[in-house]
């Protein structure tokens, strides 16, 4: 079984937002307006952030300023907090080590959003909407798990939903490889981010193979995680900027 | 020997529940008002959404989480009363265990309806039943509550079951029919033989003390809810027993209040609810002061001197941040409590000296207040640190002369002071649950620091949420006597032994 996680270069990214934009046509995640979205009810899976995050990005002076971004999905935790919060198992830990997400059966306690030391998870404070023609350009894909919805189709009020690493993108790839009779290869399946990434800074694939992109660029001095401390042993990776 | 429940005793107790008076429909009519339109508010956010509140990312729990927390708390009254003093044997409690008691059943449901209320998708409860896992701390609170509940239930349904068989007896001639079946029903068969009575005493002291474990663990685990997550702020090992101790602390204010509520409802009940009552419950209240003053200190103090990277910013936005108000209103609002209740206990004397004088104590109390409110608002002029320091040590003179002022007042007034006591106590409470959850949930790690304020609905349905608890206190004695009879001819019987 695959261990798949995302590797990310920091050095290499432009914090050109594409892997937002990227995941939020790929996962139909609604828009809000700009009032709700100021008042911290944006939904994006994928978020580009200055950091550090608690200290004005316009510190230093001119021409002595230098600003850091961070780009973050979701860490797909190994001893995720989520998961272990989560009272109906909602959101559990696949065996390819996927955090999914199951919206049929989120109860909406919202306690893995606290739990969850990312901010990665996002609530449906209302129904979705989409503005104009935008609701024309939704993504027709839909994942269900023993008849529960996990996949794209677009999600209830009152559920969480967070980045699965686009897990529908490896069914799909697994389906196309059985209906033309080969063996699914890895490299078949990318995130819908890792596809756009203008700065190709991010990478994906299977950390147990020794031979990969990822656990190659894994072993190198400048991978990192994000909050190293926070007990959740995040899997997804960083190149720190160096 | 004289009957021990005389017929004044049934005029007293009995007679009111079945007089539906203008003041019962006043009250229930006025209740109504304050409720109806949380309600209806709650039906508009069921159908948008919990898009209605203030919540956002981070804030993710809010005022109803608060209130959820507080009421499990104000439910530790019957507990502590009824099962602990029973167990000890202490007399002074039999009056009022059936209101403690029942207290822990009403403040336990309305504190249920604070989670549906908090749900996105109340609609799919039932999951908790077919998916539940037993490792989430939520189902730990989950599966604690509803224990509390059913035993709390039954624990005031015993002690209610000799009161039910006399009222069964002593229901008027001219009563409805089905409120004599009722309490036939409801009595199942109670004779008041040797056998029973040996019986209901047994059962009453196991269900005692069963109730006393399960309510700490509900306590517990609550805390547990905040301090398993690795959020800062949170991350604390003292936080089960102090939740247990603000419990048990507001739970004896919610007591004394509802028990001054239902004597002013019914000036009878005075003769059997006496000043013993409020004077020694009132010096367990004053040891709940001190062990929860220690138990802040704790908190406070570690954090604020340790100074770490996570956890300062949180403490620090409740030292001089934008939760300073709450924070120290807290404070104020407990110490003035406390000094109440010490000077409930202070021998009295009357005083010359006019800094003793009520007139003096309101000026001054009128003086503190200005002065805080001018340190809480965010007030520009005001921001220099001398200005600042001024107006500190003119608030904390204003406020000893004060509590110095208005002691004479206080004094001389027990059942009003230990109320007004018990009122700040409460406020405090709420202000305690409010400065654990916010503080740390607007100061996320890699979330930019929001802020967060109930919205019209949050702060309706909270109205609401008192109003549902005091409409179920109200009704349910307009059914059952809120003295429980059988304890005071118990006590009357033991009073006759010794006397005799
Ligand atoms: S980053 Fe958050 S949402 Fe993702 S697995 Fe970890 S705890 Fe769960
Ligand atoms: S909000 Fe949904 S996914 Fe999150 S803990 Fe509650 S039930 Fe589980």
């Amino acid at each position: 079984m695959a261990n798949w996680c995302m590797v990310i270069d920091l050095e290499k990214c432009v914090a050109c937002q594409g892997c937002s934009v990227a995941c939020r046509m790929e996962n139909n995640t609604p828009v809000v307006s700009p009032d709700e979205a100021k008042n911290g009810r944006a939904i994006r899976w994928n978020d580009v952030f200055p950091l550090p995050v608690h200290i004005a990005p316009e510190q230093g002076e001119y021409p002595n300023v230098k600003t850091h971004y961070a780009t973050r999905p979701c860490m797909h935790c190994e001893n995720a907090p989520c998961v272990k919060t989560c009272p109906v198992q909602a959101t559990y830990i696949d065996e390819e080590g996927i955090v999914r997400q199951n919206y049929d059966r989120c109860i909406g306690c919202r306690f893995c959003t606290v739990a969850c030391p990312y901010g990665v998870r996002y609530f449906n404070w209302y129904a979705p909407q989409w503005e104009g023609s935008l609701e024309n350009h939704l993504n027709p894909d839909e994942l269900s798990v023993n008849g529960s919805l996990e996949g794209p189709a677009v999600r209830p009020v009152g559920v969480v939903e967070k980045c699965t690493y686009c897990v529908h993108r490896l069914v799909k790839a697994r389906e196309r490889a059985a209906a033309e009779g080969r063996e699914f290869r890895a490299d078949e399946y990318v995130p819908a981010c890792v596809q756009t990434c203008t700065g190709k800074a991010r990478y994906f694939g299977d950390l147990d193979d020794p031979d990969s992109t990822v656990s190659q660029l894994s072993k190198s001095l400048r991978a990192t995680h994000l909050l190293e401390d926070s007990g959740a042993h995040p899997k997804t990776l960083y190149l720190a900027e160096g | 020997m004289q009957p021990i429940i005389t017929a004044q005793d049934r005029e007293n107790l009995v007679s009111p529940l079945f007089k539906f008076d203008r003041q019962f429909w006043m009250t229930i009519a006025a209740l109504l008002v304050v409720t109806l339109p949380g309600l209806a508010l709650y039906v508009r956010q069921l159908f948008l959404g919990l898009g209605v509140t203030d919540l956002n990312r981070p804030v993710f729990w809010g005022a109803y989480l608060v209130n959820f927390i507080f009421l499990i708390g104000i439910s530790m009254a019957g507990t502590v009363i009824s099962a602990v003093l029973h167990l000890l044997k202490i007399e002074w409690r039999r009056p009022i265990t059936r209101i403690a008691e029942s207290l822990t059943v009403f403040g336990l449901m309305v504190a249920g309806l604070q989670i549906i209320m908090d749900m996105g998708r109340p609609d799919r409860l039932v999951n908790t039943l077919l998916y539940g896992r037993l490792q989430a701390p939520l189902m730990w609170d989950i599966a604690s509550l509803t224990l509390y509940l059913l035993t709390a239930s039954f624990a005031l349904y015993l002690q209610l079951l000799p009161d039910i068989a006399f009222m069964r007896d002593s229901t008027p001639e001219n009563a409805p029919t089905w409120r004599k079946k009722l309490y036939s029903t409801l009595s199942l068969g109670w004779r008041g033989n040797k056998e029973q009575w040996a019986r209901l005493e047994k059962a009453i002291t196991t269900v005692s003390v069963i109730l006393i474990p399960i309510g700490v663990s509900l306590h517990t685990v609550t805390s547990w809810l905040f301090s398993t997550t690795v959020q800062p702020g949170w991350k604390s090992t003292i936080l089960g027993p102090y939740f247990v101790v603000g419990a048990i602390y507001s739970g004896i204010g919610l007591l004394f209040i509802a028990t001054a509520f239902a004597t002013q409802y019914n000036h009878h009940l005075k003769g059997y609810i006496t000043d013993t009552f409020y004077k020694n419950l009132g010096w367990i209240f004053i040891v709940m002061s001190f062990v929860w003053f220690y138990f802040t200190l704790n908190e406070t103090l570690v954090v604020t001197t340790e100074q770490e990277t996570l956890e300062f910013p949180v403490m620090a936005a409740k030292l001089f941040g934008e939760f300073a108000p709450a924070f120290w209103g807290m404070n104020v609002l407990m110490t003035a409590a406390t000094w109440i209740l010490i000077a409930l206990k202070l021998p009295v004397k009357a005083r010359s000296n006019p800094l003793f004088k009520t007139a003096t104590g309101l000026v001054m109390t009128a003086l503190a207040a200005v002065t805080f409110a001018a340190l809480s608002m965010n007030i520009p002029a005001l921001h220099a640190s001398l200005v600042k320091t001024i107006l500190l040590a003119a608030f904390i003179v204003f406020f000893i002369l004060a509590l110095l002022g208005l002691t004479g007042w206080f004094q001389a007034r027990l059942i009003p002071s230990t109320v007004i006591a018990s009122a700040f106590v409460l406020f405090g409470m709420w202000l305690e649950r409010w400065n654990i959850l916010m503080p740390t949930l607007t100061h996320a790690r890699i979330i930019p620091y929001t802020t967060y304020f109930p919205t019209a609905t949050e702060i309706a349905l909270t109205i609401s949420t008192f109003g549902i608890l005091t409409l179920i206190f109200v009704i349910f004695y307009k059914f059952f006597p809120s003295i429980s009879i059988w304890e005071v001819e118990a006590g009357r019987a033991i009073e006759q032994k010794n006397g005799g």
